[in-house]
């Protein structure tokens, strides 16, 4: 499948006098393939809008090599611009000028049909609020007028930056369906957003950032799969049991959690070695249940950003590839 | 050329345009309204009025000066004549000539078109050059403190193509407000002048004057109107253009000539901005030194001068332009957009 997006190591430096030097993007690499539906995560400040600010031409890079629709970029960006659809942050529009008004005057400058305006604001729900001001718009109306905005040049690579941003429950439904839509009708979709649940229902694959670096990619069920831990949650048939059948898992190599009524496993690749060996014990198993892994706790583990009681994490503080894994621990900020 | 008529559009479409421009124009036309109600057409009777009225002024000076001398010479021979309010020789106490009191003090306000015209120029660039200034940073500033910029370098990536065409299309849409302004105006007082005063002796030569000084009334308006778009641009807001010029005029113009005042420096007016405008408008300035003399032949102690010329003007203005729209330019293309 031809790559649609191509990002190979980007760097992006910031220097302050003040505060010295940051890598926004380090190296940062991605590939994303036509017709997916593809997620970009990472954590807030690790480089996302910066890549794509990059990408889309609005930041100068310092090093790497961008390609889209197979053009390189910044440099065939005027000629590309036109099958690319874009929203970037959040959203900011004129606030005195109406929706339609809005979406008209980019028509005009792009050249698009003036009948596109209506088939857009149609299909994200703003057709009998276009007459408002945009001053008058909720965030998620603005949210839903800048999909608009960037689906008005009918484009065939589509970026969202947090488009449920704001939505409500159904928009956040309605934004999932027409992504999938969208991506059916063959448009390449890359979805920018912290709503983990939602991107592991609607993605083919991911790219996960942390700190200026790519920290993981591929299909959504080979990433999930690589972060697996081979986790099982077993209950036995006499809680009385667990302290024995904990001595005899951690003699056989297993990780072993304790819990009041259940035993957590860590590093178990066949269940059915567990019930052997508990058998063998006379333990006898009431529940052996492997525990999925879902796309929020691999970003979690993968950009080591899960919440410590008692701690308040600092913007920046996650993990650095290759570095070793801790919160705080390499920095990251200015004058790293 | 579709992102030109869209810019066009937009422009066209901002309220903050509509009422700037609507303002400006009310307030032309309150100028020519006012001229009108304060002028007076003058009639034979009227000037005969004014002759007896300098008649008149003319026997009271006589009668004045009469009556002075006369004192004068009582007081000199009661001796009492050396409290300095009377001069040596009494003789010096006399009337002004007849001609040195004209008819024309006592007249009624009347519009020359040839003789007033001219100066009415100065204040419709002068308004029309605010509203541009304004508008245009505007223009530019509310697309960045917005966001609308960015939204629109998605759009279309060239970055100095899309400035370019934005202050393009800023200009048409001045144009077309000052032009047709310009027009008003000249037929605005050509009507005040025929029913408030006279449009006698306008020579071919007059109209050609006339029409470089409105010619050069737009072209400040159009450089007045880049700047503030400009300064706008680089300050990536409106207030950054309106800021600048009241840091100008404040600490660059009042400040310095307080300054230079102090110090005592020649012809201060000359590190003026205004003048320079004026200078423009007026082809010519003469600043004068009141401290220093130059005697003539008739024993008159004559100031030093320098003159200011519009050519002098467009000069500073041309490079004043230059660098703040090169600035706004560089700004744009080197500078990161988020």
């Amino acid at each position: 499948m031809p790559a649609v997006l191509e990002i190979e190591g980007l760097r992006k430096t910031y220097t302050s006098r003040r505060r010295g030097t940051r890598n926004a993007l380090d190296g940062f690499d991605m590939r994303v393939d036509a017709g997916q539906v593809h997620g970009f995560l990472g954590p807030n400040g690790s480089g996302k809008t910066t890549t794509l600010r990059t990408l889309l031409g609005l930041i100068r890079p310092d090093g790497g090599r961008m390609a889209l629709l197979g053009h390189d970029v910044p440099g065939a960006l005027p000629s590309v611009a036109g099958q690319v659809g874009a929203i970037v942050e959040s959203p900011q529009f004129f606030p005195h000028f109406s929706a339609r008004d809005t979406l008209s005057l980019l028509a005009g400058a792009g050249e698009v049909p003036a009948t596109r305006v209506d088939e857009v604001l149609e299909l994200v729900g703003l057709r009998d609020r276009a007459g408002e001001r945009v001053k008058t718009y909720s965030l998620g109306m603005k949210q839903r007028l800048a999909v608009a905005s960037a689906l008005l040049k009918n484009p065939k690579l589509l970026i969202l930056d947090e488009p449920a941003n704001g939505l409500d429950p159904g928009g956040i439904r309605e934004m999932r369906t027409l992504m999938r839509t969208l991506a059916e009708s063959g448009m390449t979709v890359v979805l920018s957003s912290h709503i983990l649940g939602e991107i592991q229902l609607i993605c083919d694959s991911v790219t996960i950032i942390s700190l200026g670096r790519r920290v993981a990619f591929g299909p959504v069920d080979e990433v999930l799969a690589q972060h697996s831990s081979g986790a099982v949650r077993v209950r036995l048939e006499a809680v009385s049991d667990l302290p024995v059948a904990t001595d005899a898992l951690t003699r056989a190599g297993i990780r072993v959690t304790g819990h009041p009524d259940h035993l957590m496993l860590a590093g178990v690749d066949k269940p059915a070695t567990v019930t052997r060996l508990l058998a063998e014990n006379n333990l006898y198993v009431s529940e052996l249940a492997p525990v999925a892994v879902d796309l929020e706790s691999v970003f979690l583990e993968l950009t080591a950003t899960a919440p410590v009681p008692g701690q308040h994490r600092q913007v920046d503080e996650s993990m650095k590839v290759g570095g070793t894994g801790q919160p705080g621990a390499t920095g990251g900020g200015w004058g790293a | 050329m579709s992102l030109y008529r869209t810019e066009l559009r937009r422009l066209a479409k901002r309220r903050f345009t509509r009422y700037m421009s609507l303002l400006g124009l009310l307030v032309l036309a309150a100028v020519v309204v006012g001229v009108f109600f304060t002028n007076q057409k003058i009639d034979a009777g009227q000037l005969a009025r004014a002759e007896r009225q300098a008649d008149q002024q003319y026997q009271e000076q006589v009668r004045w000066s009469e009556q002075e001398r006369a004192a004068c010479e009582q007081a000199k021979a009661a001796g009492t004549s050396s409290d300095g309010r009377y001069p040596d020789d009494c003789s010096l106490i006399t009337a002004p000539a007849r001609d040195q009191i004209q008819a024309e003090w006592f007249l009624p306000s009347t519009f020359n078109f040839r003789q007033t015209f001219d100066e009415t120029l100065i204040p419709f660039a002068a308004i029309l050059a605010l509203v541009g200034f304004v508008v245009g940073a505007s223009f530019i500033g509310a697309e960045w403190s917005t966001g609308g910029m960015m939204n629109l370098l998605l759009w279309r990536p060239k970055r100095l193509t899309v400035l370019l065409t934005k202050l393009a299309a800023l200009l048409t849409g001045i144009l077309a407000v000052t032009l047709p302004a310009a027009v008003l105006w000249f037929a605005g007082f050509w009507a005040v002048a025929a029913f408030r005063g006279s449009t006698e002796k306008m020579t071919s030569g007059a109209w050609q004057s006339f029409a470089l000084t409105g010619l050069r009334g737009v072209v400040l308006v159009l450089v007045v109107t880049t700047i503030g778009f400009a300064l706008a641009s680089l300050g990536r807001h409106t207030a950054m253009a309106l800021g600048g010029v009241v840091a100008l005029m404040v600490v660059g113009q009042f400040g310095l000539g307080i300054l230079l005042s102090m110090a005592s420096a020649r012809f201060t007016e000359a590190w003026l901005l205004p003048t320079y405008v004026a200078a423009w408008m007026q082809k010519k300035i003469t600043l004068q030194d009141w401290n220093s003399c130059n005697a003539t032949y008739y024993g008159e102690c004559k100031p030093d001068t320098l003159d200011i010329t519009w050519q002098q003007s467009s000069v500073l203005l041309s490079v004043g332009l230059v660098v703040i729209l090169g600035a706004a330019l560089w700004a744009m293309r080197r500078r990161d957009i988020s």
